[in-house]
């Protein structure tokens, strides 16, 4: 095997190329373990609403607007996002902006609107555990989100700056999987908070 | 009381006693195989030879896959009677039992024991603290409330541990064969005086069992003597925040009730002898006895204690 | 710089010239920039290595403190507030502070070297483990040493810890050093589990993993998915605590039981993952001194992945006594029963490979054979805690002590020391002596043995878990004062063990490339190895690359002294999963003080959120995100931006 090896050596990439690197997969585990996180708060939601005595749940019939819409945006920016990278694979700067800036605004708009829901509920994060952690769980959703933005943002001065090139664009991929999984991680959320209750959950 | 009062190899009531035998066959099948582990490694150590080990050549003298086939087969044996003994001890023990004799309620507190007794009438109810009295030979259901932090009630001769968890009942029962004092023991790290949480299960015939039941449920007497008087008055300003004597209006449950005090066995979560010199103790400097606990040093004249004292000896 | 995307790996010997010149690529800096800012896993590995046994040393003094308030009954050295402080902070110590990161500073010292590769897949990550841990040491300490250390166990169950029953800082100080911690240890797991992956030399397929790897990785993964379970719960706590929320606050239908699920999520797979990379050496090192391979690799390497899965679903049983409903605890007493066999295939795979070896009594020999006795004491307690009825005897009980300091003085300390006299020559270049090791062995082992099995007796005499101190008359007494003898025993020979260390390393025997003549691909290097390990890519062909010529099982050959170069910068080769086919040529970062900037930055934000001053949080906010950006900032020479590419080179 070994003489094999030797024997034939082959054309081996030099650094990272396109979206294959250690880069991408450093931040597939951070993505891995984060997604535990979103995890175990899901799970401390459902095993306290479910020995939870009625009147627990302080929004029975939770308002899908404007968190529905919200959703949809935080999900088609994902979208907006990988349209950026695909700029940045063909080299089309442009495209890159659009995509990577587009999906910058529509997140600022869905952390804005996240805010405005907030400032309208009837009940503080200590009014009793389901408000709680409703709060921490889309307030820890928000911070990822804010992290997400700021690698967005960091992005869109790179790709403006000539950073990258379609050979040499590893930063893009690993941040722009960063933001799919903050996206991702919101459906799990939106579903839980939103969706259960009009399933019976902790009625 | 036995050599080892918390001890478990030994049991004295149904639930323990169901445990029992399958504790030894477990201690049993581990000693033993510490003793064959012991033995082969020591064997094969023995092998050794000299010399450096980068001078010795290097060898596989068979794959060994024999000695894990074997091993694993083995090791098969007590596991799986154990693990069929324990679901079938489990069944026996889990309970709750459907009709017990008696039914208590216990709530941890830091860092004593309240315990209710329960009828259907409330003239029918009293409560005490840390010294609990059930009848020979019946079960006993006792239903376990968290006040504070969680705390865990084990009375290692009768049953094995339940906590007391705030927030939900927690179930556990126990029957004691014969008459006797059972310790108990908190057993789940509550604070600072964890260590002195214990308590004591009393067992007697059932006759003996309601004549304690009545004389619990007398309210106090009203005191005679001067001193006595003098002590109540003081139980009144001072105590009654946090303690309740009933026939009195000292109605507080923040502390342990009081209205039979003098006739426990022990005082202190059973730290101390229920004694005019021990309770004296307690009363002037419980943060000597029991640093950190929620009773304040009282600061009292010497005849104040004395008067106290002696209203105490009376609620008999 | 112009740097071509494609480039076939240029094949040389291992020569002086290329020598000379990787040591110039690859050495760290002089001075303060190369100390703060170094890369190399060797000098990383090390610190972590000395810090943990500081540490472990610490908790040692610990130990013995709480070993002397327990001599007799009735005792007034400690009040109960010191006692409570000493035997939470002895548990966090050992196992937070100690026990796994003991085990990342072998791995991280090891891993290269014995994949055959030149660094870790991240290395300035790297380094940021390892100053994360230390600040977080720091931080936990610094609440202790000033009187405000933890107070309610390592485990901390609330309501105890809630603000209501704990109003001082002590509970604060835990949970944000626990968090801080957890970021250490996860980004160490994700680096190891890259590193396992695609990292290794040409060659070294799945099935050719020393069992160090199989272990350190089964534990890292494990430990990425658990760990944001124990920071979660410690987040929610400090919310309960310093911003009135009601996760396990009961008032507000929070649930207390809560803390114990996410915590025992956590906390069994953890105490799996701090011995599973110590099974693994003793699994590596002990067929060396039996000059035979391993029985049983693929059984074992199996056993090692299987036991952390199974390990996933048996946490409830630390919570038997919670009044959990009889069908959960049957589910739960069951696999814990069952978790038996992974170990006891390793067991009798190591008891086979001694008795059909050669073994040699040297010092490393004794604590790995004596780990296997110890393992099964250790594992037999945990057997009887495993069936329901009986753990409600035996929960909280002295003998639950016993079982965790068997497995864990069994399982994790005798393995590194054992590790220790096995790799000091490689480390260091020098021998340990062995007369002193063999005083160091017996002391300990006696010491151990002296001190831990009346602990059995006690708990099965009914003596409680964390108590400041006990009644006399209850047959606990003569058992506690034996094992407070036991505890001076054992800490003397703890003491013999890091004179030896010192002794040797000042003036120990010179050491070979490879004093025990041992198999595998960090024994091919020098003693100590260059900063860049390998002066050519080895290629490896079988289990025991350099063994072949003795054992003779097939015609091939690894080659050693002949492979890539890979010397056109800093460089080191990325290989497939499975087979470890060569994929890529990677080029490693320079040393930088980026990963230090970033911890101190972490610190200043953990203090201002213990102390709740808002402006220290902020500042300590942008600090990081500087020190991230400084980090992270697309560097040409690591490949990460354009332009580089040869105008006619291929296309992606």
């Amino acid at each position: 095997m070994s003489e094999l090896l030797l024997s034939e050596p082959r054309d081996l990439p030099v650094g990272p190329i396109g979206r294959s690197g250690p880069g991408w997969w450093g931040v597939a585990m951070l993505v891995t373990s984060e997604a535990a996180l979103f995890g175990y708060l899901l799970f401390a939601y459902y095993y306290t609403g479910a020995s939870a005595l009625p009147g627990w749940l302080l929004e029975p019939a939770p308002k899908l607007f404007p968190a529905l819409p919200n959703t949809i945006l935080l999900v088609a920016s994902s979208f907006v996002a990988l349209y950026g990278e695909k700029g940045v694979e063909k080299g089309n700067r442009t495209q890159a902006l659009i995509g990577i800036g587009g999906a910058f605004i529509m997140g600022v708009i869905f952390a804005l609107v996240q805010y405005y829901e907030w400032s309208a509920k009837t009940y503080g994060i200590g009014e009793n555990s389901y408000a709680s952690l409703y709060f921490i769980t889309t307030g820890l959703h928000m911070a990822h989100v804010g992290v997400g933005l700021i690698i967005l943002a960091a992005l869109f001065f790179w790709v403006l700056d000539d950073f990258f090139s379609p050979r040499r664009r590893i930063s893009v991929s690993a941040g722009i999987l960063y933001w799919h999984f903050v996206d991702m991680v919101w459906l799990f959320v939106f579903t839980t908070y939103y969706i259960t209750p009009y399933l019976g959950f902790a009625r | 009381m036995s050599a080892a009062p918390l001890g478990y190899l030994s049991s004295d009531g149904e639930r323990a006693a169901a445990i029992l035998p399958l504790t030894w066959f477990t201690l049993c099948v581990s000693i033993g195989v510490c003793l064959i582990i012991a033995v082969l490694v020591w064997i094969a150590a023995r092998r050794a030879v000299p010399g450096q080990p980068g001078e010795i050549p290097v060898e596989r003298r068979g794959s060994g896959m024999r000695w894990i086939t074997i091993g694993v087969i083995l090791t098969s044996i007590p596991l799986a009677i154990t693990l069929v003994w324990t679901i079938s001890a489990l069944a026996n023990t889990v309970g709750p039992p459907r009709r017990p004799g008696l039914v208590l309620d216990v709530t941890g507190h830091q860092w004593w024991w309240q315990v209710d007794y329960n009828g259907p009438l409330p003239s029918g109810r009293f409560a005490t603290a840390n010294e609990i009295h059930i009848p020979v030979g019946e079960k006993v259901l006792v239903r376990l409330h968290g006040a504070d932090v969680i705390h865990s009630f084990w009375v290692p001769k009768l049953t094995g541990k339940t906590d007391t968890i705030p927030g939900q009942t927690n179930l556990s029962w126990l029957e004691a064969d014969r008459p006797g004092i059972y310790r108990g023991q908190c057993t789940e790290y509550c604070g600072a005086q964890h260590a002195r949480m214990g308590f004591e299960v009393i067992a007697e015939p059932r006759g003996q069992f309601e004549r304690w039941r009545e004389a619990q449920l007398q309210t106090a007497p009203p005191p005679v003597t001067a001193a006595q008087a003098r002590g109540a008055q003081l139980f009144q300003f001072r105590c009654s925040v946090c303690h309740a004597v009933r026939g009195t209006t000292a109605a507080s449950h923040y502390g342990p009730d009081l209205s039979h005090i003098a006739s426990r066995r022990m005082i202190a979560a059973e730290m101390l002898p229920n004694n005019p010199g021990a309770l004296s103790g307690c009363i002037e400097n419980p943060q000597a006895i029991k640093p950190g606990a929620l009773m304040p040093n009282q600061h009292l004249s010497g005849q104040q204690l004395t008067d106290l004292t002696v209203y105490l000896e009376t609620l008999q | 710089m112009r740097e071509a995307a494609f480039r076939t790996p240029e094949i040389g010997d291992d020569t002086a010239v290329l020598r000379a010149r990787l040591h110039a690529l690859w050495e760290t800096e002089p001075g303060l920039k190369g100390w703060l800012g170094t890369v190399d896993h060797k000098q990383i590995g090390i610190r972590y290595i000395i810090t943990a046994f500081i540490v472990l040393a610490l908790g040692g003094i610990e130990a013995l403190v709480i070993r002397l308030q327990l001599a007799g009954p009735n005792l007034h050295l400690l009040t109960p507030e010191q006692y409570d402080q000493f035997f939470s902070m002895h548990g966090a110590t050992m196992i937070f502070l100690y026990a796994s990161p003991i085990l990342s500073g072998f791995s991280n010292y090891l891993w290269p070297l014995i994949l055959g590769g030149r660094d870790m897949a991240f290395p300035r990550l790297n380094a940021f483990s390892y100053w994360v841990y230390l600040g977080a040491a720091i931080f936990l300490y610094s609440g202790f040493l000033t009187g405000a250390g933890p107070n309610d166990g390592w485990f901390n169950y609330v309501p105890y810890a809630e603000k209501d029953f704990n109003p001082g800082i002590n509970e604060d100080f835990y949970s944000l050093g626990l968090i801080f911690l957890g970021i250490s240890t996860a980004v160490g797991a994700a680096n190891f589990i890259v590193t396992a992956f695609k990292t290794r030399a040409p060659g070294m397929a799945i099935n050719r993993l020393p069992i160090l790897i199989w272990g350190t990785l089964t534990a890292s993964v494990a430990n990425l998915v658990v760990i944001p379970a124990v920071s979660l719960a410690f987040f929610l706590l400090w919310m309960d605590r310093q911003f009135g929320t009601d996760f396990f606050q009961t008032r507000g239908g929070g649930q207390p039981l809560l803390w114990q699920h996410l915590f025992w999520l956590f906390g069994h797979p953890w105490v799996y993952a701090i011995v599973l990379p110590a099974m693994g050496m003793v699994s590596d090192g002990l067929p060396v001194f039996c000059r035979r391979p391993l029985v049983g690799y693929a059984m074992v390497a199996l056993a090692t992945v299987s036991v952390m899965i199974l390990g996933f679903g048996v946490w409830v049983h630390h919570m038997f006594a919670t009044g959990l409903p009889g069908l959960s605890l049957s589910f739960f007493s069951g696999a814990s029963l069952i978790i038996t066999y992974p170990s006891a295939v390793t067991v009798f795979a190591w008891i086979a490979t001694i008795w059909l070896g050669k073994p040699v009594m040297k010092t490393a020999f004794l604590f790995f054979a004596s780990m296997i006795l110890l393992f099964v004491i250790g594992g037999v307690s945990g057997f009887m805690t495993a069936s329901v009825p009986v753990d409600w005897q035996l929960t909280d009980t002295y003998f639950v002590v016993a079982h965790i300091h068997y497995v864990l003085i069994g399982i994790n300390v005798f393995p590194v020391i054992g590790a220790t006299y096995f790799w000091f020559p490689k480390m260091t270049g020098r021998m340990m002596d062995e007369r002193l090791g063999r005083w160091n062995f017996w002391t300990m082992f006696i010491g151990l043995n002296v001190a831990f099995l009346p602990m059995h007796l006690a708990g099965l005499l009914g003596m409680p878990r964390r108590v400041y101190t006990y009644p006399a008359h209850m047959g606990w007494s003569a058992l506690n004062l034996i094992e407070t003898i036991g505890a001076f025993i054992f800490a003397v020979g703890t003491l013999l063990f890091f004179v030896n260390v010192w002794k040797s390393w000042r003036s120990g025997a010179p050491a070979g490339d490879n004093p025990w003549g041992a198999p595998s691909l960090e024994w091919s290097t020098t003693s100590p190895p260059p900063p860049y390990n390998f002066a050519v890519i080895p290629t490896v062909a079988s289990r025991h690359p350099l063994w072949e010529d003795q054992l003779q099982e097939g015609e091939a050959r690894s080659s050693l002294r002949r492979g890539m170069t890979l010397d056109q910068g800093k460089e080191s080769l990325l290989t497939s999963p499975i087979d470890a086919a060569p994929e890529r040529i990677v080029k490693g970062p320079d040393d930088t003080i980026a990963p230090f900037l970033l911890t101190v930055a972490m610190m200043v934000l953990f203090y201002g959120m213990l102390l709740k001053t808002w402006w220290v949080i902020g500042a300590g906010a942008i600090l990081c995100l500087t020190a991230l950006l400084l980090w992270l900032w697309p560097r040409r020479e690591l490949l990460e931006r354009a332009p580089d590419d040869h105008p006619e080179s291929a296309h992606v």
